[in-house]
């Protein structure tokens, strides 16, 4: 993660305004870990995460379930007078980092302090990242009888030079081990990958995604490489040791992702997802992209609960010493106004399929829409269900439709 | 030490009642930084006109762009006291514009004076301006002195420059006297020589009056402050005055002399000059050149040589941020206060929104109207590439004056007729095949050549002013390691083959790079512009050709791709504020662009794309 936003700073013990409070919980509840350890640091990754073993005390990864429970504390009690107070989690998502480099019972045990708080509303999804070399049968097992539905490997190539330069460990020939045994405890699997990395070609990427289709994962997460400024590869790029990706291309590998994974039945509900059916749909990430509320916990998470976001200390010895202290993580906050909220929704919302209501926007917005149909933007069933649907040229210029429509929302 | 005035002999030169015969008026002719506010400096000190205590550096030099940029654009008189063989006179000092746009002042300065200091610098030798100055001078009948400045430099070749300035004026090389403005060294020896040799002013004193208007301020406290040379009878304080030009009539408020600082008298004789204040707020009320005469007992005839400043130079000046209209408008009227060649109208751009066409001496006028408006009135602005007039023959005969290529007609031209100037250039003889071809590629032709010394040549061009007010003095300093120097006047007007090159963005045009070119550079311009916005207009949702075309016939074509990927791939939970200020900002950037039909285009890309190589620079001389 890079430098969090600027916003205004929370009150030390947390505590949201009562018009927050009394927005919230309109609609699912989640909740996010940030588990921000790493074995290696990638060059590319610009996430909250370290490597050392030792981040001293309150910070290691030995003391990581005793700190998380802390903030869990917190959460109860700033939550407490809101209808988020006795409401299960409908999604939880662990992510980093690895999370993978705790060990199995240690990230059960967080997801059970979790529902101690909160409790886990039946059939609620509950998803970590991984790396495909930091599990085993044994410890996938453990998170399966833990009560995890899902693990998102982070496999982003399947061609050796291109993880080389992304400088990740994992031996692709072990990916499909890995998503074997996660399939054999019952786990849904979602791979994510990386297009765009520099001296990747269109048939390395063709090489990759045959690869996934080959494992018959149910979901698929295809981002293409930002090069983020202050991360090794940004400064490779900047001395021009790398070259900076380039967007025709990365436009050309979106659209042969986006035929290889359709033609297997992954189809998209998002710009960057794909998947086999309705069901196995990311509803944690859905709930981010509907805005819906969530409490992230962990060093550096985000937060949002009824039109506040508010993120936490970044770093994990931070993180802790405030936990330590009594006081809440979080180090700053934007509390969204009215017209904000509806921008928010907008940019959220159209990268979803069917998700944006046309009724957001003001009649200003009709000569642009009819644009964007006659531009083969929109799909037309747009017209028909009243929501927008993105052409496959639609998502690739999804920030250009945003900029173009949110001139025109309907705040009230 | 040559004497100051002693208070006694001071009653001879008193003002208004100082016999013509002590008076000696003369100006400088330099080049721009050869030194003249600095000599002018050190005379102040020397004749005892400013304490030291009020000294300053460049002290007549009253605008903030002048000292920094070291011209003079205004001249200004200051009367000097200096005693010869126990004699007093009175000095006027009476500076002068430095600059080719301004000659028709140089010349009503000129016309002030008796004599004139032709101050070179002894590193450099004379510039191709100097050299038309001397010319207007020797024009004139004055006396003519020629001074090397700046000998305390190291590279100072006082003998071989000596030997080129009496060649000019005919004189022998020891007759040059040899200065340092900044030591001090020879300036005693300059005023004498003034008084020696430059003949006194005569006038008849019972005429009826006549005093001719060598420059008009603008003060913001006291109104226009005129600067006279009296010819003949006499002005006082409360007297009613005529200007000849306009017969508007006018009290003079006040009456006196600059030495240097404003010091009111009873009035001004025969010979002397000084300056008037009438209440008029506006320097077109006081025109330069004009004569001014006694209401009751008016001249017969004004004084010879008055003529309207014409402009020359067009150029569109918009501000960037539109709402500043208003404030452009309000700055415009008050520089206008001060500057009588500055003409300007609305014009509305559909590129650049509204501004106003502004006519100009030349560049450095522009340039520096400019500079004052941005830095006066903290004003962003894009000026459109300078033009000059037109008069273009329809087939039918209509006769159409084009200062703005917008205004060119449409359908079948019989002729265009383009302003010309007789350009003179100076360079070392080692770059005159350079210059030579700059000037053919330039359309000019060759009138003469001449050789001012061993290695110093003298060129005279007869050349279209467009190509001049294009990138001519750049190109020139460039072949020139920057040794050549450029002036021009003047010289009528000539048919030539010119055509109006428009640029269209996805079919539309775009006024503001509309430009009239010889047909022979059409298309070069077009490639040029073409190829320069397909560099400065970002892709957009579609194909954006952009063609340089002549009437219908497209002559250029470049072709900005359509975006194919305008999208954050990932948007995690965490990512949403930075995502959200990402899209604020880039709204913002949105509302600072122009539409041009559909196509967006930064307000960067119409700054960039005017103010390329072809503008003006600002170390041009």
């Amino acid at each position: 993660m890079p430098a969090q936003p600027e916003g205004d700073a929370p009150p030390l013990d947390g505590a949201l305004p009562e018009d927050a409070l009394r927005r919230a919980g309109a609609d699912t509840f989640s909740a996010y870990v940030h588990v921000p350890y790493c074995r290696v640091r990638c060059g590319y990754c610009d996430f909250n995460t370290y490597t050392a073993d030792e981040l001293g005390p309150g910070a290691n990864r030995e003391d990581y379930r005793e700190q998380l429970a802390r903030e869990i504390a917190v959460s109860e009690r700033v939550l407490a007078d809101s209808p988020l107070a006795d409401r299960p989690f409908d999604t939880v998502f662990f992510g980093g980092g690895t999370p993978t480099l705790l060990p199995a019972p240690v990230l059960a045990g967080v997801l059970e302090d979790l529902t101690d708080g909160f409790g886990l509303a039946p059939g609620a999804e509950v998803t970590t990242e991984a790396n495909p070399d930091s599990v085993t049968r044994d410890s996938l097992a453990v998170l399966g009888e833990a009560g995890f539905t899902r693990v998102s490997f982070g496999m982003q190539s399947a061609v050796p030079h291109v993880l080389r330069t992304l400088d990740r460990t994992h031996d692709p020939a072990g990916v499909g081990a890995a998503v074997a045994a996660a399939r054999a405890v019952g786990l849904g699997v979602s791979l994510d990958l990386i297009y765009g990395t520099p001296g990747e070609s269109l048939e390395d990427w063709r090489t990759s995604l045959e690869a996934v289709l080959e494992l018959e994962p149910d979901h698929v997460s295809a981002y293409s490489l930002i090069v983020e400024p202050g991360t090794r590869m940004g400064a490779q790029v900047r001395r021009g040791l790398l070259p900076m990706p380039d967007e025709d291309d990365l436009a050309e590998k979106y659209e042969l992702a986006d035929d290889l994974l359709r033609q297997a039945g992954l189809t998209w509900y998002e710009v960057s997802n794909f998947s086999t059916a309705e069901e196995t749909r990311c509803r944690h990430n859905l709930a981010y992209w509907r805005n819906a509320d969530w409490w992230g916990y962990g060093p550096g998470a985000h937060s949002h609960v009824g039109g506040v976001r508010w993120w936490n200390a970044k770093h994990p010895r931070a993180w802790a010493d405030r936990l330590n202290g009594g006081d809440s993580p979080s180090v700053g906050r934007e509390v969204l106004d009215a017209h904000t909220r509806a921008l928010e929704d907008l940019m959220l919302a159209v990268r979803i399929d069917g998700a944006y209501p046309l009724d957001g926007l003001t009649d200003g917005a009709r000569p642009h829409i009819a644009r964007m149909l006659a531009d083969g933007l929109l799909a037309p069933e747009t017209l028909r269900t009243r929501r927008i649907h993105l052409t496959r040229t639609g998502r690739l210029l999804a920030d250009g439709i945003v900029r173009t429509l949110s001139d025109h929302l309907q705040t009230d | 030490m040559a004497p100051q005035v002693s208070a006694d002999a001071r009653k001879r030169i008193d003002v208004a009642a100082t016999a013509p015969e002590l008076i000696r008026n003369f100006c400088i002719i330099a080049h721009i930084d050869h030194g003249k506010s600095t000599l002018a400096d050190r005379m102040l000190q020397i004749t005892g006109a400013v304490q030291p205590r009020d000294m300053r550096a460049q002290y007549l030099d009253r605008m903030d762009i002048e000292r920094e940029r070291g011209i003079t654009i205004k001249s200004q008189a200051v009367r000097m006291p200096w005693e010869v063989d126990g004699t007093p006179y009175a000095l006027n000092m009476i500076d002068t514009p430095g600059h080719v746009d301004f000659t028709y002042e140089v010349s009503r300065s000129l016309a002030a004076c008796e004599g004139a200091l032709l101050l070179v610098d002894a590193a450099q030798g004379i510039e191709a301006q100097t050299l038309a100055n001397l010319y207007l001078a020797m024009e004139n009948d004055l006396t003519i002195i020629p001074v090397l400045n700046k000998i305390d430099l190291p590279a100072a070749q006082p003998e071989k420059y000596a030997e080129e300035l009496a060649n000019l004026i005919g004189a022998e090389p020891d007759e040059v006297l040899r200065v340092s403005g900044k030591t001090g060294e020879g300036v005693e020896g300059v005023l004498d020589r003034i008084v020696q040799e430059i003949d006194h002013p005569v006038g008849d004193a019972d005429a009826p009056s006549r005093a001719m208007i060598f420059d008009s301020v603008y003060d913001t406290y006291r109104g226009v402050v005129t600067y006279v040379r009296v010819v003949d009878g006499r002005l006082s304080h409360r007297e009613k005055v005529t200007m000849m030009s306009t017969g508007t009539s006018y009290e003079l408020q006040e009456i006196g002399v600059s030495s240097p600082e404003p010091v009111a008298a009873k009035g001004l004789g025969v010979g002397e000059v000084g300056y008037l204040i009438t209440g008029v707020k506006d320097v077109r009320q006081s025109k330069v050149g004009d004569t001014v005469t006694n209401s009751q007992k008016p001249a017969d005839a004004p004084v010879a040589g008055y003529s309207e400043p014409k402009p020359m130079v067009f150029s569109g000046l918009f501000p960037i941020d539109g709402s500043d209209y208003p404030v452009l408008r309000d700055a415009l009227d008050k520089l206008k206060l001060n500057d009588a060649a500055l003409a300007y109208e609305p014009e509305t751009s559909t590129a650049l929104g509204f501004g106003f066409r502004c006519g100009f001496l030349g560049l450095l006028h522009l340039e520096i109207v400019r500079e004052r408006l941005e830095r006066e009135f903290d004003l962003s602005l894009i000026s459109t590439a300078p033009s000059v007039v037109y008069r273009v023959i329809t087939e039918d005969g209509t006769e159409h004056i084009v200062t703005n290529p917008s205004e060119y007609p449409e359908g079948k031209i019989k002729e265009v007729h383009e302003p010309m100037v007789r350009g003179t250039i100076l360079t070392p003889s080692d770059y005159v095949g350079a210059v030579m071809e700059l000037c053919q590629s330039k359309r000019g032709s060759l009138l003469g050549m001449d050789y001012l010394s061993e290695d110093r040549v003298e060129l005279r061009y007869r050349l279209p002013l467009a190509e001049i007010v294009f990138d001519f003095f750049d190109a020139l300093k460039s072949r020139t390691k920057g040794y050549a120097s450029l002036d021009y006047q003047d010289d009528g007007e000539a048919t030539s083959e010119l055509v109006k090159v428009d640029i269209l963005l996805h079919g539309d045009q775009v006024d503001a790079f509309s430009a009239i070119v010889h047909k022979d550079k059409a298309y070069g311009y077009g490639v040029q512009m073409a190829g320069k916005l397909r560099g400065l207009i970002p892709r957009q949702q579609f194909e954006v050709p952009i063609q340089a075309a002549i009437g219908s016939r497209i002559i250029a074509r470049e072709t900005i791709r359509a975006i194919r990927k305008d999208v954050l791939s990932k948007c995690y939970g965490g990512d949403i504020s930075r995502k959200r200020k990402l899209l604020e900002k880039q709204k913002a950037g949105k509302k600072r662009m122009k539409m041009v039909g559909n196509v967006e285009v930064p307000q960067e890309a119409f700054i960039a794309a005017l103010s390329s190589d072809e503008a003006p620079s600002s170390d041009k001389k």
